[in-house]
């Protein structure tokens, strides 16, 4: 029969490709049956629904920090006085380490207010500067007391280890006074 | 272990028709009773067992210690405290605990520095020496898992930096410490995790531990002199001999670790850990276990971002190589071709890497100035790819080292060498415990260079070039000579 010259050892066999065809299938069959296993450790659902929380700032004073919690994690909502952002504006901002403009880490029309996410850029620790009594760093801004990071009013990264700017969450003004975090 | 099943004969009759059926006696008769052992082996020799003791005294208090722990945040930190307080010898038991894993890295480093003073890892011993780095990162995971549980503020905060290492990683980074962390920030889905895991993995530990075993116990255990045994005067057997000699050890061994946990039961520990974890308090100073700190020392070494002007610099000395090596190897075809081929391959890799920085490159003010400055390698990502590497870099060590030399003895530039390199893991130790800041850092990037360079340079060419001293001819002539007082 001619499927006895198929055994021969040149070239590929009809049992090569059973081989193959039934390996892919197999390693489809094990990814799939592993997949519920890893996603299983991605947040669930009750964590996810935490994803976005909204806050009323209409009682913060001008030169006055909030922090709220977003996602387990502090964030700052600082109200600046038009002092405070003309200072900050004033200085050249291009050969900063991570250059960005005060403008652009604020939404337009809402100036005065700053978001900033409260975890510092080099390993995660929570800088200070929020309360009034608290040490505000070289900058006037935030200071990291685990290994000496400086933020300016804008929340840049200025003197220290830190390698980026305190990050701005994603939010939204859902009305003057009410923002909504995530 | 594939031997011949039944060999010997037992007189009491239960024992016999047990082993008749499963050979566990025969078994252990061969593997502890007669098992041939070096009969030059030293103490040092006694420290895998020792090892092997503090894995199983942390199972056993681990069991005990979970039945009364809460492996949640609200109630994990005061389930310890509860553990401490009220339960009958719950005290003792996390004290055992606690120190166990500090006494468990020590018998391992001893363990592995004896690897690498008398060449354990060289052939035939490469794959049980693999095996043992696999044991060693279990151990570390294991560890950093269990700090993790009593959450306290060095739990929490410890899990935060650690696990954003990962976030370090360009684009997959943070989808992985999410996924890590079960959310958003170290919360109770990491806790949970980090119990089961923590709790599962010294099972997984035992498994390869006795894998180790069974390929230490195929190819022999290497001597001080790091020759084969030829002949039964080269060795003797594992009981009573060697039996003997590893329990007394092991008694030496329990007084400092059992005195510790008496007498000074806190002396490892961070008073950051008496405080319960607070998500909205950093402690000032983060530092790990003791046991992590040279590592931690080499992630901190990183500090100058890989940038495109960096990345110029280092293709324009690769450019200039091409030159170098075509005079360099000039009478050698074969070795200038395969120079070549890496340069150009590392070339590659560079030019790569940097055009995708450059092409995924956000900038607000795109100029010639603010192109040269992106960044390709962060500072961050160098000190991670460091950490994990210094101990993977341990896995090639049989192949990077090839001296058919095995033992630190008969290699005296080696000697010298692995001392400095046990100096500098020291060192990194210190370093890894001080702030990023001043001298400290200056001494850990020296050492971390060491490190590195002992490894990669000095031990492929050590291998190739050093005198070494004369071998003796058989352990048992080498055992005869020291007794003599040689």
């Amino acid at each position: 029969m001619d499927s006895n010259k198929k055994h021969q050892p040149a070239g590929e066999t009809r049992r090569d490709f059973l081989y193959l065809t039934a390996g892919a299938m197999g390693a489809v069959a094990a990814g799939s049956a592993v997949w519920p296993l890893v996603d299983s450790m991605n947040p669930a659902a009750d964590t996810l629904a935490l994803a976005s929380t909204e806050i009323n700032v209409s009682s913060v004073q001008p030169g006055q920090t909030i922090t709220v919690v977003w996602r387990g994690k502090p964030v700052f909502v600082h109200r600046r006085s038009a002092e405070e952002i003309s200072e900050v504006r004033a200085e050249p901002w291009q050969d900063l380490r991570d250059p960005q403009s005060d403008q652009s880490r604020v939404k337009a029309g809402h100036d005065e207010w700053l978001v900033l996410l409260g975890v510092c850029t080099h390993l995660g620790c929570i800088p200070m500067g929020s309360k009034v009594t608290d040490v505000k760093g070289d900058y006037n801004g935030w200071f990291c007391p685990c290994h000496g990071s400086h933020y300016d009013k804008s929340g840049r990264i200025r003197k220290g280890p830190a390698p980026t700017n305190l990050a701005v969450p994603p939010y939204e003004f859902v009305s003057d006074s009410l923002i909504r975090i995530g | 272990m594939s031997r011949p099943a039944q060999t010997e004969k037992f007189k009491n009759p239960v024992v016999q028709w047990i082993d008749e059926r499963l050979p566990v006696f025969t078994m252990l008769i061969k593997e502890y009773g007669v098992f041939p052992m070096p009969k030059n082996a030293n103490y040092f020799w006694s420290f895998g067992g020792m090892a092997m003791l503090m894995l199983i005294i942390m199972i056993v208090s681990g069991i005990v210690l979970a039945m009364n722990y809460t492996p949640h945040t609200s109630m994990a930190f005061d389930s310890v405290e509860r553990i401490m307080r009220d339960v009958n010898y719950g005290w003792l038991l996390r004290y055992i605990h606690m120190n166990g894993a500090s006494f468990f890295f020590i018998a391992v480093y001893i363990h592995i520095m004896r690897g690498l003073y008398f060449g354990s890892y060289k052939k035939p011993r490469e794959l049980l020496w693999i095996i043992g780095v696999v044991i060693f990162l279990l151990m570390m995971a294991t560890a950093f898992m269990g700090y993790a549980l009593p959450w306290s503020q060095m739990s929490g905060w410890g899990v935060t930096v650690i696990t954003s290492l990962f976030a370090k990683f360009p684009l997959v980074g943070d989808g992985i410490v999410t996924w890590l962390w079960g959310g958003f920030s170290v919360d109770n889905p990491t806790l949970n995790r980090f119990f089961a895991l923590h709790f599962l993995l010294p099972f997984v530990l035992l498994g390869v531990v006795f894998i180790h075993v069974w390929a230490l116990h195929i190819t022999g255990s290497n001597n001080p002199a790091g020759i084969e045994p030829k002949s039964e005067k080269d060795t003797l057997p594992f009981h009573p001999y060697f039996t003997s000699k590893d329990g007394f050890a092991v008694v030496v061994f329990l007084i400092v670790y059992l005195g510790t946990v008496f007498f000074a039961p806190l002396a490892l520990t961070e008073f950051d850990h008496f405080k319960s974890y607070d998500s909205m308090v950093t402690p000032p100073h983060i530092v790990p276990e003791w046991y992590f700190l040279p590592f931690y020392a080499i992630l901190k070494s990183f500090v100058f971002d890989f940038t495109v002007i960096l990345s110029l610099l280092a293709m324009g000395g690769l450019v200039a190589g091409f030159p170098a090596a075509y005079v360099f190897f000039k009478g050698d075809v074969k070795k200038r071709n395969l120079a070549f081929k890496a340069l150009g391959a590392l070339l590659a890799v560079l030019v790569t890497i940097t055009l995708l920085a450059l092409v995924t490159a956000d900038l607000e003010n795109p100029s010639a100035a603010a192109y040269l400055k992106v960044v390709i390698i962060p500072a961050a990502l160098q000190g991670v790819l460091a950490m994990f590497g210094s101990i993977l870099l341990l896995v090639v060590l049989p192949w990077l080292d090839s001296s058919p030399v095995k033992s630190a003895r008969y290699r005296p530039i080696y000697k010298k060498c692995l001392l400095v390199l046990l100096v500098s893991f020291l060192v990194l130790g210190y370093t890894g415990a001080q702030l990023p800041e001043g001298w400290p850092v200056i001494a850990g990037q020296i050492a971390t260079v060491y490190y590195f360079a002992h490894f990669l340079v000095i031990l492929p060419y050590l291998s190739r070039k050093e005198k070494t001293l004369p071998l003796p001819n058989s352990i048992h002539e080498d055992s005869c000579s020291a007794s003599k007082g040689k």
